[in-house]
């Protein structure tokens, strides 16, 4: 089972409203995704709070359906 | 998750300063995720314990659980968990996880 890319955004975005989210298809199999997201919830949160907080987003997605998820959390440099 | 289980994943972590819940062995990944933190640990000369999940569906959903984190590999380090695949790559390129491995007193090849 594959995720489309829009899904993934969408569902990123509902729980992270100001997420800027940058999403890459690796291979073009609707599979293997690398995904950056950008948002200012992600201040003074460790790596990992900040990825669980994308995979909370995803519902148990990730994992599942969604196999590959390459991801990259970072605040804007203006927070 | 049961009480056994839980047990069973603190003595490996605790008991063991660097451990990796993996998809295959440390010599044979089955797993290009797990295999790519190996090339990792390698890399620094880390001595690891290797924990096969696919060996074992308890304790492949169990770490899940335990660390609320829904994938596999799952990097621990004197007991506290580092992170995945993604983490560790970004720990390695930024020089994070050579402080980290100095931090917490592992042995490594720049040691």
């Amino acid at each position: 089972m594959a995720m489309q890319a829009e899904d993934i955004e969408r569902l990123i975005k509902e729980s992270i409203p100001d997420a800027q989210v940058t999403i890459q298809d690796l291979r073009g199999d609707g599979d293997h995704y690398a995904a950056l997201v950008v948002s200012s919830a992600f201040k003074d949160k460790t790596r990992i709070q900040q990825h669980q907080m994308v995979y909370e987003a995803l519902r148990g997605r990730m994992g599942g359906e969604l196999h590959a998820l390459a991801l990259q959390t970072a605040v804007p440099e203006d927070a | 998750m049961n009480e056994p289980l839980i047990e069973r994943i603190e003595a490996d972590i605790k008991n063991n300063d660097v451990v990796l819940y993996m998809k295959g062995s440390p010599m044979f990944p089955q797993c290009g995720f797990s295999a790519a933190v190996v090339e990792v640990l390698d890399h620094f000369g880390v001595q690891f314990k290797g924990i096969d999940v696919l060996q074992d569906p308890a304790i492949r959903q169990g770490i899940k659980e335990y660390s609320n984190w829904p994938t596999i590999p799952q990097l621990y380090v004197k007991g506290e968990f580092i992170g995945g695949c993604d983490i560790v790559r970004e720990m390695a390129a930024t020089g994070e996880l050579a402080t980290l491995f100095k931090e917490k007193g592992i042995k490594t090849h720049a040691a």
